[in-house]
């Protein structure tokens, strides 16, 4: 056993450490665990789920684009009572938290989704999506609108029993202000981020290669602008951050708690390296006795400018 | 599944633009059947960044191989491969071909490099004693692979090699000589081809598997970026990676 404490806490939340796997990009966890013991790591946050189950959108969904993709997969999922059916039974065998991400159309959907999952006790916590059109204002975005935002908040945090993270669009201009409105409306901790919208054309036919027309771009290629996005939050807003975008490798989540992120998340590196959740640990270990650092704790927010 | 350090052994030239890449791997050899994937991690840095699907070519011993055109940065890295290198291969993925059914000849239909999946599969019909009947198609001489068949007709676009048609018109032709016999179909290709291949299937309510392509992210079910339209449930998508890439063709609907 090394000496070296990896724990930390995102607000309220206990984590063994901070490697947790990102929305979209584990499923519901069972692929994944075929790679993985998802008892060595944080958690893992799940696939947005909304009230009803949702088809998703036409192919083609994802496109690689340099050292990256962009993907418009449409929130795909089973639904919340399937996912309460089916995949938490599964899921209650590990000891790992569970963070559900929540997907919705308006309000009211995201206080019942809420509702609906909050007395299941597998789940240690919630993450917001706020990243979807709300249908009532036209399918302009919720993250998008800091009164949208404050809104969703709000509501769930009224029928929540559990910690409640908000996870934040970078396509505004000031992420700092929505993290200021989430924390003011009573948020436990911030996501950041989600996807950049990004498009690209087949020169020969003049389409889109996504059927969507545009997706979000994930990957090594958006880093520098999460971080970016992250450090801007840790500067102006006294909330805890859950740092997200590009990291595909222990030395990239080093840079994101440096940056100010109490925990982080891997996302399209799954895909890639579907194992590196659980190699990272020791690495981070490692590191931290190179670094004479006893808590990685001790790491948030530690940049010297 | 599994991850696996694959030695390669070699890389061949077999036709105008077919690579065979053959590597070492004894997991992934024990455990593959014909019409599974493998995803393949070809540089070891972020160009470029996802796996790339190839289907499983044939199995030996410890080795199995794969069938590619070179089409874009990944192949174009794949075929530079040095004997001793190492490659990054997760495996064997899908679901494969079912062997099954009522039918003693097993027509195989390939177009293009839809023939990578059928050396391994014809290897393991013969092992239960299944007849082999191919057809092999391609635009032109050059796009068409008859790489190990069996008993092997071949239609071209231009007439260059064999039947001037596509492998459908060809297979159309050629299937009153098999109305007395119990057959089962198994079709590769780009989705035109299967379509039409499809279709000849319904009108003659003959049994059928095919492999299909989409484009993938993760190749293991996590991502849901290959999706394939049920054909039994219109609110339902199939994931190409995982519940295929070889269906029923009563069970999907093509683009
Ligand atoms: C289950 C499955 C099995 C496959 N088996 C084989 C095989 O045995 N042999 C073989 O040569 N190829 C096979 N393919 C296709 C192969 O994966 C692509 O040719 C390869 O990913 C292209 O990579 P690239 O980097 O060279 O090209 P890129 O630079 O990514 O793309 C170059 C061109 O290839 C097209 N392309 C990219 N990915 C795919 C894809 N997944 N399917 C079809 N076209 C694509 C692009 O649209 C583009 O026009 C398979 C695909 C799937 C999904
Ligand atoms: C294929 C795919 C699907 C995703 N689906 C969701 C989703 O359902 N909900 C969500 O909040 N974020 C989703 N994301 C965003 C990721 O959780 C993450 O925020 C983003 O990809 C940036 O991290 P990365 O660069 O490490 O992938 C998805 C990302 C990808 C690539
Ligand atoms: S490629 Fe990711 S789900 Fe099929």
């Amino acid at each position: 056993m090394s000496a070296v404490d990896l724990s930390v806490s995102v607000g309220p939340l206990k984590l063994r450490n901070p490697i947790l796997l990102a929305s979209g990009t584990v499923g519901y966890g069972n692929e994944i665990s075929e790679f993985i013991d998802l008892n060595k790591i944080g958690g893992i946050v799940t696939k947005s789920l909304s009230l009803k189950p949702r088809k998703g959108n036409t192919p083609q969904r994802v496109i690689e684009t340099p050292s990256g993709m962009l993907n418009a997969i449409g929130l795909a999922n089973i639904g919340v009572e399937e996912f309460l059916k089916t995949k938490i039974p599964f899921l209650k065998k590990f000891d790992t938290k569970i963070i559900c991400n929540i997907a919705a159309s308006s309000v009211e959907e995201y206080v019942e989704c809420t509702k609906l999952l909050t007395d299941e006790d597998t789940i240690s916590a919630f993450e917001i999506n706020v990243s979807c059109p709300n249908v009532k204002e036209g399918g302009l975005e919720f993250g998008n609108d800091k009164k949208a935002v404050a809104k969703i908040t709000e509501e769930v945090k009224k029928v929540s029993t559990k910690p409640v993270f908000i996870k934040l669009s970078p396509n505004v201009s000031r992420i700092s202000e929505f993290a200021l409105a989430a924390k003011e409306a009573g948020a436990d901790a911030v996501s950041a981020i989600n996807t950049l919208v990004g498009t690209a054309f087949d020169i020969m036919t003049r389409k889109p290669k996504i059927k969507n027309i545009t997706g979000g771009l994930s990957g090594p290629a958006i880093k520098p602008v999460a971080l970016a996005k992250v450090l801007e939050i840790r500067r102006n807003v006294d909330i805890p951050i859950i740092g997200i975008g590009g990291i595909f490798s222990w030395q990239d989540a080093v840079e994101f708690m440096i940056a100010g992120a109490s925990a982080f998340q891997l996302g399209t590196v799954n895909f890639v390296h579907p194992n590196i959740s659980e190699t990272m640990i020791n690495d981070l270990i490692l590191y931290c006795e190179k670094m004479k650092i006893a808590s990685l704790k001790n790491l948030t927010g530690s940049f010297i400018l | 599944m599994f991850l696996a350090n694959a030695k390669v052994d070699s890389v061949t030239q077999i036709g105008t633009n077919v690579f065979l890449l053959k590597l070492q791997s004894d997991k992934i050899a024990a455990n593959a059947k014909p019409g599974q994937f493998v995803n393949i991690k070809v540089s070891n840095s972020n160009f470029p960044l996802l796996r790339r699907p190839f289907s499983i070519c044939n199995v030996e011993g410890d080795y199995f191989t794969i069938m590619f055109t070179s089409v874009g940065e990944g192949t174009l890295v794949l075929q530079k491969k040095q004997k001793g290198e190492f490659v990054d291969v997760m495996g064997s993925a899908g679901n494969g071909f079912s062997l099954d059914g009522n039918y003693e000849k097993a027509i195989i239909v390939a177009g293009g490099i839809g023939a990578a999946p059928f050396p391994f599969l014809i290897k393991e019909l013969e092992k239960i004693g299944k007849e082999i009947i191919c057809f092999s198609g391609g635009r032109t001489k050059n796009d068409c692979i008859t790489y190990e068949m069996k008993n092997v007709s071949t239609a071209t676009d231009d007439g260059s090699f064999g039947f001037k048609g596509t492998v459908v018109e060809l297979l159309s032709s050629e299937i009153a000589r098999y109305k007395n016999e119990r057959i089962k179909i198994f079709g590769c290709g780009p989705n035109a081809m299967l379509k039409s291949l499809q279709q000849f299937c319904f009108t003659r309510n003959i049994e059928a598997e095919i492999s299909t392509e989409s484009s993938m992210a993760c190749g293991f079910g996590i991502c849901q970026g290959c999706p394939v339209q049920s054909a039994t449930d219109k609110n339902k998508f199939l994931l190409v990676c995982k519940d295929g890439p070889v269906f029923n063709v009563k069970d999907i609907e093509l683009p």
